[in-house]
């Protein structure tokens, strides 16, 4: 919890101001979306790529910046951010 | 595809909605896909208005038409991270460190050492990002959706890799050498970006450590103070905040090696990079040969009575630009567009191209460079996974009226 929330205190400061103009669609998994992709990156690397991954392609991508980055999303936030991603962002 | 008529239009209304955001970005729409952010200008710290792509890490794109001239502008030219803590480095704090399991005396050199201790060579160079164009492709690859400006052209100067490794003592046993800078993850847990070299190309006399582009020290967002420079290869390996070379008797097995940066070997020429090939995959390294017309918008419309100028750039990955064909029909008929000065086998190239109109309505048209290997510029681009060497021709269409 403690790493969480120096992280979280990195991120306000890290946060430009521009990005606080990307608006994800607010729909089911927003929050968690929100929470976790934002802690390393501006939410724009989502939006950059709608409808480029289908569901397939944004599980793989998921699946990366946990495997391979590091990212602490549980199994649950794991499932509910695929979905998310998929159903507002898929091919 | 979408129509780019409609989609300069629905940009624009998306722009106008966000007010203020009133400058478009010029031939680079051809390249989006249809997202709102491809279209937003932002200013970093001490840089003009870029192509925002992404704020964090900051991804930065050069309106084209900046391209006109042979040198980008500094404080125009692209940015490209992959992590999103950068620090700011100070010029005397800053150190770099020399070492590896090849190498027999490791060494630590500050930058008034660099810049005095050895000598200092300027090299005119193009930098282009691996996935410059990524936005063209169709199908979509995923990835930053880069336009055509991710990309600029300009005088590096530094001193030869070669002669700094040459006081460290290169082992036999040296295969490659690996690349780090200041820049990091958010998480800890993120691999550091790390890149490598084979031996043979960090000993090339054109690699630099450079620690001044167009005259001046390198800007913060582009290096500040040394990067690496390596004429010829996509800026992948162009390290920026240099902080450790290591020389290394086995392949690097980093992220950013291994699992990115690659190509099949079956589309591409290979043999550049053999420790770090597998049976299908290879790491990018050479640009292929490529063009961009830097003066025309698709879907400008232009008077059908005057003559015009047709202006544009080409590069290779160091043979040199040989010939630019220019069409005006569509493919039917060419033109050999007149080379402009020449700064050196690693700069781009400008060309331009006297065009006198003879009829109103649609006119198509095209520009490819054949470098003097003889390789040119296909028509459709090369398919491959991340969406690399998109070196396609490029077809713009103008109304004459």
């Amino acid at each position: 919890m403690r790493t969480l929330l120096l992280l979280l205190s990195f991120f306000a400061v890290a946060a430009t101001a521009g990005e606080n103009q990307i608006l994800l669609k607010d729909r089911p998994g927003k929050n968690q979306v929100v929470g976790q992709c934002a802690i390393c990156h501006s939410l724009d690397y989502i939006t950059m790529n709608t409808k480029i991954p289908d569901r397939a392609g944004w599980e793989k991508t998921v699946n990366k910046m946990i495997n391979v980055m590091g990212a602490p999303i549980d199994d649950a936030d794991k499932k509910i951010i695929i979905d998310y991603l998929a159903q507002n962002y898929g091919k | 595809m979408v129509d780019r008529r409609d989609f300069i239009k629905k940009s624009a209304g998306i722009l106008a909605g966000f007010g203020g955001l009133t400058l478009l970005q010029r031939s680079g729409l051809a390249a989006a896909t249809g997202t709102e952010e491809s279209t937003v200008m932002d200013t970093l710290s001490s840089k003009g208005a870029l192509i925002k792509k992404t704020y964090r890490p900051p991804n930065y794109e050069t309106p084209v038409n900046y391209f006109d001239a042979p040198f980008t502008p500094n404080n125009l030219f692209f940015v490209r991270y992959h992590n999103a803590v950068i620090p700011e480095v100070k010029a005397a704090e800053w150190r770099l460190r020399i070492g590896g399991d090849a190498i027999s005396t490791p060494l630590e050199l500050t930058l008034e050492q660099l810049r005095k201790d050895f000598k200092q060579v300027e090299i005119a160079a193009l930098c282009l990002c691996s996935g410059n164009r990524r936005g063209l492709f169709q199908p979509p690859v995923s990835g930053v959706q880069w336009g055509s400006g991710a990309m600029g052209n300009a005088r590096w100067r530094g001193v030869r890799l070669k002669d700094v490794l040459a006081g460290a003592g290169i082992e036999k046993s040296a295969l490659e050498v690996s690349l780090d800078g200041a820049d990091s993850g958010v998480l800890k847990t993120a691999p550091d970006f790390v890149k490598s070299l084979p031996l043979a190309k960090a000993l090339d006399e054109n690699t630099l450590i450079a620690f001044e582009m167009n005259g001046e020290p390198l800007p913060h967002w582009n290096g500040f103070p040394a990067r690496l420079i390596i004429p010829g290869w996509t800026a992948t390996y162009w390290m920026k905040h240099l902080t450790a070379v290591n020389v290394i008797s086995k392949p690097f097995d980093g992220f950013w090696m291994k699992t990115a940066y690659r190509i099949p070997k079956d589309r591409f020429p290979s043999g550049q990079f053999r420790s770090q090939e597998t049976g299908t995959a290879m790491p990018i390294t050479e640009m292929v040969v490529n063009s961009l017309i830097t003066n025309l918008v698709d879907g400008q419309t232009l008077p059908a009575a005057k003559s015009m100028e047709i202006k544009g750039v080409a590069w290779d990955s160091g043979n040199g630009i040989a010939q630019v064909e220019v069409s005006t029909d569509g493919g039917v008929s060419w033109y050999q567009a007149t080379l402009k000065q020449d700064y050196g086998r690693f700069s781009w190239r400008q060309w331009h191209q006297v065009f006198e109109p003879k009829h109103p309505g649609e006119c198509r048209i095209i520009a490819r460079a054949t470098s003097h290997s003889g390789a040119s510029q296909p028509l459709e681009p090369i398919p491959n996974p991340s969406g690399y060497h998109h070196n396609a021709v490029q077809k713009i269409t103008i109304q004459l009226a």
